[in-house]
């Protein structure tokens, strides 16, 4: 590179044809400095897992929603001001309405390929919120929460949060009964805020609802503010997750202190880049083929209408859902009103919600004292107390998403609308906590499942009959990749708190925190099952071999098993022993 | 465990050791030359349709219609569709292809790279706290506490013009929300035309969605709402009419305040403020579609399910010398969702 220098710039330094790339790149790194830049990232490692492709979903839904979004906005009128309709949708000519609603209408019917985009706008919304969502469980599950990845967490959280408020501001756009409907009952939460709720209210709406400025003020929100925000968000997830190295499953030849996979150029450029185009695709199809949110069918708003079954988006189904099965819990006194039923489901739940998400890493390494750094991702079985915590969750979100839908349940089971609610009311307290006790047991089983595959091998498939004519199946031990894998996770240790000579001098408050932090430590692990030692492993592999002797009659038999459990590569075995 | 606050990850103690890497299996493509071609020619034959889609897309932009009938194609406009479907597969070619390429013909040798600390080293950390304090030294924050304080000071009181600058957000409630545009004498009048009603226009069992007369001007009188202030005038002001058998009303107050068993009440959800909507005769019962909050017009507009916390305000009824239903005062209590200074 400083050839150029020893030339002096009057001849070139060699022959050789000059390459125009090389010529580009040498021009770019003496005024950016590249090379240095990007001298790791080139060949940087991603493993891969078909897990990890949840966030990359999220990623594109994304750039798909700033594309799409960018072509909307060369149509849409963010204005409130009433005009007439004269556009090519036949029902709705004449008819007074918001600019907002008509230059919709004129995207959907009088703009090629805007009904398309409008379609693949909203199907993408979906997508990007759905997939968050999703990748938000898997990274949950697996633990790759875990230190250093803690804050990455806390940025998904508020993404996740920010995703849903930009959804909700663009829905209220079009201006349309429907979404005049989610803003007049947004404007029934704001209200029910103690003390400030009305001001809130006219400040918002620029005065009484629905007012005239609410479109252009969520409009901004929503192709400037919000976006913004989630772009730098986005790219400081990126930027840590790169700082950080992708976590990985355990494996053979995989440790905390490696990472294995293929490189970024050009095996991981190439699926990523090609997955981005599939993503697309896909949420083009969707656009095309199925419909989504038509607006043309609702009408423009009116206050004094609404329409029966009337749904918001999927992902506000769960605040909805809080909402219906409330009871109606209000409070009169000293002529002020505190309502309970609107207040606790619509502010004080999802600000709750959303403390426990950021704070839960935090909170469970408090539990278990763990402060290391983990890159190797945890099986969900193997920590049975979080997979049931968010097991319970799981059950939660489904109660109050069906909840949110009662009305269509009731109509389309032929069941009573009332008994349901009240039915929901006790499941929420109820099948939560059933839902987490089965879970941990289950995981508990599974882990010792493993351990028996470890200690006894794995069920063949092979059944013997002994001399005595009784039946057993037979056991193979596992290959000792699988069983490494199976080994390649922590033991896990109860705290136990500080006692006897050492608690002498820490003050009461402290002793009182640390005892709390032993029982939940101790609730948290006690009952894991924990992975074998090797003196285990070495007595169940004789008693193994105790039954291979057993076995010797089998010698000579047309085959030993392997042949069937489709473990193990036949190509080069003959099943019947050449004689 | 809690001694274990350092950098290192975890260590995982090991009862089997680590057998390392597996052994990289050659692919077909990998060592029959006749495979790497075959998916050579397939990669480059989905770039290929690729280009024939984005193509057949401004086909389908220029000759397939838009416009007044969506429904000419399985619901869906034609140009949609087709426009959509074009698309799709012009990018869903390149992606599926290039994952064909990686997988079939770029090298598949596992790479290891090793992993270091988040957290800088020791001396590292030493130097920048080093910087810091010779930074924080030289500005002589620490020493003339005057400054710093002043200056805190200030800071918080920049507060104040960024709250204040936002003042005209909107213009304070006031009671507002307490009134509405009924009041002594207005018609109650029929929403979609305003059509005057007699209470014999009116069935027993029958609901009628009605609005105030001053929202539908006579003849080439001026309107006195239009626009934002209607739509606002409307938010509150949308009643329904039911008539009920006199016999089954069961709150007197209630039943004076009609006409021959025609009540009069807030279509506005004391809930949060959805237009309510579905009606049931036989029970009197009025169901909210939004959160499904039921009211029991029979006696009083009174909540019987769901999570509204208030009763449905009734409008005074009473007919003009013409005959016509009239309101005879606006709503003694505010209607629709409820609100702090509410009461
Ligand atoms: C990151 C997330 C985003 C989400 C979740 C989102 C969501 C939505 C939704 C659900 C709608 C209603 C669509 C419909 O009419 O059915 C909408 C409308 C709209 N969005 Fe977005 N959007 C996002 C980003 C953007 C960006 C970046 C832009 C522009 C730069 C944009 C511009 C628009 C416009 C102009 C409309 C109104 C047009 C219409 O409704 O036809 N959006 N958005
Ligand atoms: S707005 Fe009527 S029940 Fe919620």
């Amino acid at each position: 590179m400083s050839t150029a220098a020893n030339t002096n710039g009057t001849t070139p330094a060699a022959a050789a044809k000059p390459n125009p790339a090389a010529a580009v790149a040498t021009w770019a790194d003496e005024r950016l400095g590249i090379a240095t830049a990007t001298k790791k990232q080139i060949r940087k490692v991603f493993p891969d897992h078909w897990s990890f492709m949840l966030g990359e979903i999220a990623l594109w839904s994304f750039v798909i929603l700033l594309l799409t979004g960018v072509f909307l906005t060369l149509w849409f009128k963010p204005s409130m001001g009433e005009v007439v309709y004269n556009g090519s949708y036949d029902q709705l000519r004449g008819i007074p309405m918001s600019e907002a609603y008509e230059s919709t209408l004129h995207i959907s019917f009088d703009v090629r390929a805007g009904l398309l985009m409008r379609q693949m706008h909203h199907w993408a919304a979906m997508l990007f919120i759905a997939a968050m969502l999703v990748h938000m469980m898997r990274v949950f599950l697996t633990g790759a929460f875990r230190k250093p990845r803690e804050l990455n967490w806390v940025i998904g959280g508020v993404l996740i949060l920010l995703g849903i408020l930009e959804g909700f501001a663009g829905y209220s756009l079009p201006d349309d009964l429907l979404s005049g409907t989610g803003l007049r009952i947004a404007d029934g939460l704001v209200k029910a805020t103690p003390v400030l709720g009305s001001y809130m209210s006219f400040f918002m709406f620029g005065g009484e609802f629905p007012g005239d400025v609410i479109i252009p003020r969520l409009y901004i929100a929503h192709v400037l503010l919000i976006p913004g925000l989630l772009l730098a968000l986005i790219a400081a997830h990126m930027l840590l997750l790169v700082y950080h190295k992708h976590t990985q499953w355990p494996g053979p030849g995989r440790t905390e202190e490696n990472v294995v996979g293929y490189p970024m150029m050009p095996v991981y450029a190439a699926k990523a880049g090609g997955f981005f185009f599939i993503v697309f695709g896909t949420v083009a199809l969707m656009g095309g083929l199925m419909t989504i949110n038509p607006v043309w069918r609702f009408g423009p708003y009116n206050p004094s209408e609404v329409t029966a079954g009337s749904q918001p988006d999927w992902y506000m189904g769960i605040a909805e859902g809080l909402l219906r099965i409330m009871p109606g819990w209000e409070t009169h006194i000293f002529g002020i009103t505190l309502s309970w039923n609107i207040f606790l489901p619509g502010q004080v739940a999802p600000i709750a919600l959303l403390m426990v998400v950021l704070a839960y890493p935090f909170i469970e390494q408090w539990v278990t004292g763990d402060k290391r750094e983990h890159h190797l991702l945890q099986r969900p079985r193997n920590a049975p107390t979080r997979t049931a915590f968010l097991a319970a969750m799981i059950s939660v979100y489904g109660l109050l998403w069906a909840a949110g839908g009662n009305d269509i349940l009731a109509t389309q089971f032929h069941l009573d609308l009332n008994t349901i609610t009240y039915f929901m009311r006790g499941a929420i307290f109820v099948i939560p906590p059933l839902v987490f006790i089965l879970t941990k047991r289950w995981c508990i089983s599974l882990q010792r499942h493993d351990n028996d595959m470890l200690l006894h091998g794995y069920e063949s498939g092979v059944i013997m009959r002994d001399a005595v004519g009784g039946y057993s199946e037979k056991h193979l031990p596992l290959s000792p990749d699988h069983a490494y894998t199976l080994t390649a996770r922590e033991r896990d240790e109860v705290y136990a708190g500080i006692s006897g000579p050492d608690a002498n001098g820490v003050p009461a408050k402290k002793l009182k925190l640390d005892g709390l932090r032993a029982k939940a430590s101790q609730a948290w692990f006690a009952t894991n099952v924990q992975k074998p030692t090797v003196e285990e492993l070495e007595e169940g592999h004789h008693h193994a071999e105790l039954e291979h002797e057993h076995d010797a009659p089998l010698e000579g038999h047309a085959a030993d098993g392997h042949q069937f459990d489709g473990r193990h590569d036949v190509a080069d075995e003959s099943l019947r022993p050449s004689h | 465990m809690s001694a274990h606050d350092d950098h290192t990850p975890a260590v995982i103690e090991e009862p089997i050791a680590n057998p390392g890497l597996p052994e990289h299996l050659p692919r077909p493509t990998d060592v029959d030359e006749a495979a790497a071609k075959r998916a050579e020619r397939q990669v480059a034959t989905l770039f290929g349709l690729s280009s024939v889609f984005a193509v057949l897309f401004c086909v389908a932009y220029f000759t397939l219609n838009i416009g007044d009938d969506p429904t000419v194609f399985l619901g869906l406009g034609a140009s949609t569709v087709g426009l959509g479907a074009c698309l799709g597969a012009a990018l869903m070619c390149i992606g599926i292809g290039a994952i064909q390429w990686s997988r079939k013909l770029m090298s598949d040798h596992e790479i290891v790279e090793y992993r270091h600390p988040a957290a800088s080293s020791e001396e590292d950390r030493a130097e920048a706290v080093a910087s810091l304090m010779t930074g924080i030294e030289d500005s002589g924050i620490g020493r003339r506490p005057l400054v710093r304080n002043s200056l805190l000071g200030a800071m918080g009181f920049l507060g104040l013009p960024a709250i204040v600058a936002l003042r005209d957000l909107g213009p304070l409630p006031g009671d507002k929300l307490a009134h509405t545009v009924w009041k002594k004498g207005m018609q109650v009048v029929q929403d979609v035309d305003g059509a005057r009603i007699k209470p014999s226009d009116m069935e027993v069992g029958q609901l009628v969605n009605a609005e105030p007369a001053v929202f539908f001007p006579e003849g080439d009188q001026e309107a006195e709402y239009e626009g934002t202030a209607l739509l606002q005038a409307k938010a509150k002001a949308a009643v329904i009419l039911v008539r009920m058998n006199p016999d089954d009303l069961r709150n007197k107050r209630s039943a004076n305040w009609g006409v021959e068993g025609i009540l009069c009440f807030s279509k506005i959800c004391t809930h949060v403020g959805c237009p309510i909507s579905l009606w049931e005769q036989q029970t009197h019962h009025l169901l909210c579609p939004c959160h499904q909050s039921t009211f029991d017009l029979a006696d009083a507009g009174k909540v019987v399910f769901g999570p509204a916390g208030r009763h449905l305000p009734q409008l005074p009824l009473a007919v003009d010398e013409e005959g016509y239903l009239i309101a005879t005062s606006d709503f003694h209590e505010p209607v629709g969702p409820s609100y702090w200074e509410r009461g």
